[in-house]
């Protein structure tokens, strides 16, 4: 159920429209299309910068909630965590929908509105990572950095912020990845003139019902997330190594 | 002084996030008793977008297909991941570590390439498109969460502990039931509210794997979502109702249950 599907995806992407299985012709066309196309590249790279300024808007305004949760008396942390999640209970659909009527007040362009859209669904899983790994944080070592003279920027430079970054790393794969391929966020608040790379493979399959090259579209998509994944994990690791 | 002065600038802060984690949710209970048909004025009280609502059958029936798949999908994916993940922590280290690698693809994996390889996998068999078929992708993701959640609960149980339950005369049924499944039923709770939250709310692989005619709520907005239609507010706010419902019985029940347990204990040790 979960292997097989994704063989589909790839066997798809790899041969021509109209086969049957029987008659299987394997083919790179679907890519080379895709990339000697003008606009196919173009979707492409606007939707990874885009889930890149998301997730770097989402660690500026997350980061600080997070600090400040933490800093929190116990009740009231869990109270505060509890508020932030509470609202993720509640169709994502539907928020964004919301939003919309909300934005309607305001003349915003589509693309500010997209913007606003991706941070507000996917900022509380950035927030809660953070929190989560800065609640980890043992005390004592911060007060053991202020005896050894550290000011409170420096403790919080030099301890806070190495020991917080694990929670970093796992808000950006929550962001990062569904920010990339969201197709409806865009739909609902750009009004369908921004165009990314997710409503490309939802147009290949559900309105021109070109299995194969949408295939292909989501199989170039998944595999550069992937590599971006592997490459923000290596990033996290390499410093806490060198440290040990 | 300083301390203070940040720590206010702090709460500040935290609030205007609140609001704006909120801000929608209050815009859409607002609206929906909007007399008018705008979005954006309010121009008085009335409930006729709850009426429209319940005389529309197409939104009756993308509820009652909503809430009976995240049903069947948690019963289903509970039982199936519960099962495999006792199955996992009794099969050799190799197969656990393969399977665990393959079980965290579809969490990798961008949800519209899970959806868009069920679809293929679906239509590549013949199976019609619809109910089932929605029911089915469902349940494939779902499940890995459930086994996630289970599977850390079983390896902290004492393997001896079983055999103990064996030697002392329990059958296998009896063993599983009474020492395995109540060490691990926190693990099933949680992977059980993960899938039925995941389910309910899942938007892009329902609607690459459902056929015509079936739609569940999320698939109902956003092929509706071109027109102005304030019932979709209602909808929405009747969401919200029932979650807050649901949320606050979930978050109080355990709070008087400690509150009694308590009391208990202060009157035991006080007759004592």
């Amino acid at each position: 159920m979960i292997v097989v599907p994704m063989f589909m995806i790839v066997m798809y992407a790899l041969t021509v429209k109209g086969n049957s299985v029987l008659t299987l012709q394997f083919t790179f066309e679907n890519f080379t299309r895709f990339f000697n196309d003008t606009i196919f590249p173009s979707v492409l790279w606007r939707s990874l910068q885009m889930a890149f300024i998301t997730t770097v808007i989402c660690i500026a305004i997350g980061y600080p909630t997070a600090y400040v949760i933490a800093q929190l008396k116990p009740g009231s942390q869990s109270l505060m965590v509890l508020l932030i999640t509470l609202p993720m209970w509640i169709n994502m659909l539907v928020r964004t929908y919301a939003w919309k009527g909300i934005l309607g007040w305001f003349g915003f362009s589509s693309e500010i509105r997209v913007y606003i859209g991706m941070v507000y669904n996917f900022l509380p899983f950035m927030i809660l990572q953070i929190y989560t790994a800065l609640s980890k944080i043992d005390k004592n070592l911060l007060i053991a950095a202020s005896d050894l003279g550290a000011n409170d920027r420096e403790t919080f430079l030099r301890v806070t912020l190495p020991l917080s970054l694990s929670g970093v790393v796992s808000g950006i794969t929550l962001v990062f990845l569904p920010a990339v391929s969201s197709f409806f966020i865009p739909k609902l608040l750009g009004g369908g003139q921004y165009v990314l790379i997710g409503n490309l493979i939802e147009d290949y399959f559900i309105k021109t019902g070109d299995w194969n090259f949408g295939s292909a579209i989501s199989l170039i998509m998944a595999i550069i997330i992937l590599i971006s994944m592997y490459i923000t994990k290596k990033l996290d690791k390499e410093p806490s190594e060198e440290r040990d | 002084m300083e301390n203070k002065k940040s720590s206010i600038i702090g709460k500040i802060y935290l609030a205007v996030m609140i609001a704006f984690f909120y801000l929608p949710i209050i815009y859409v209970v607002f609206f929906s008793f909007n007399r008018s048909k705008s979005l954006t004025r309010f121009t008085g009280f009335s409930l006729r977008w709850y009426e429209n609502m319940f005389n529309n059958r197409s939104i009756l029936e993308a509820i009652y297909y909503t809430v009976l798949c995240a049903v069947l999908a948690t019963i289903i994916s509970t039982l199936v991941g519960t099962i495999t993940a006792i199955g996992l922590s009794k099969s050799k280290r190799i197969t656990r570590e393969l399977f665990q690698q393959v079980n965290n693809l579809p969490m990798l994996n961008p949800e519209i390439v899970t959806a868009i390889g069920l679809m293929l996998f679906f239509t590549s068999l013949r199976v019609q498109t619809g109910f089932t078929t929605m029911l089915l992708a469902h349940i494939a993701f779902c499940t890995p969460y459930v086994i996630l959640s289970v599977l850390p609960r079983l390896r902290r149980i004492d393997p001896n502990m079983a055999e103990a339950a064996l030697d002392l005369g329990c059958t296998p049924w009896q063993a599983m039931w009474k020492v395995i499944i109540p060490q691990i039923k926190g693990g099933i709770v949680a992977g059980a509210l993960v899938a039925f939250s995941m389910s309910f709310d899942d938007f892009v692989i329902s609607m690459f794997t459902t056929g015509p005619g079936v739609s569940n709520i999320s698939i109902y907005v956003y092929a509706n979502v071109k027109r102005v239609n304030p019932t979709i507010n209602a909808l929405s706010a009747i969401i919200v109702y029932v979650i807050t419902v649901v949320l606050i019985i979930v978050n109080v029940v355990p709070y008087i249950q400690e509150r009694r347990k308590a009391k208990l204990n202060a009157q035991l040790t006080e007759s004592n």
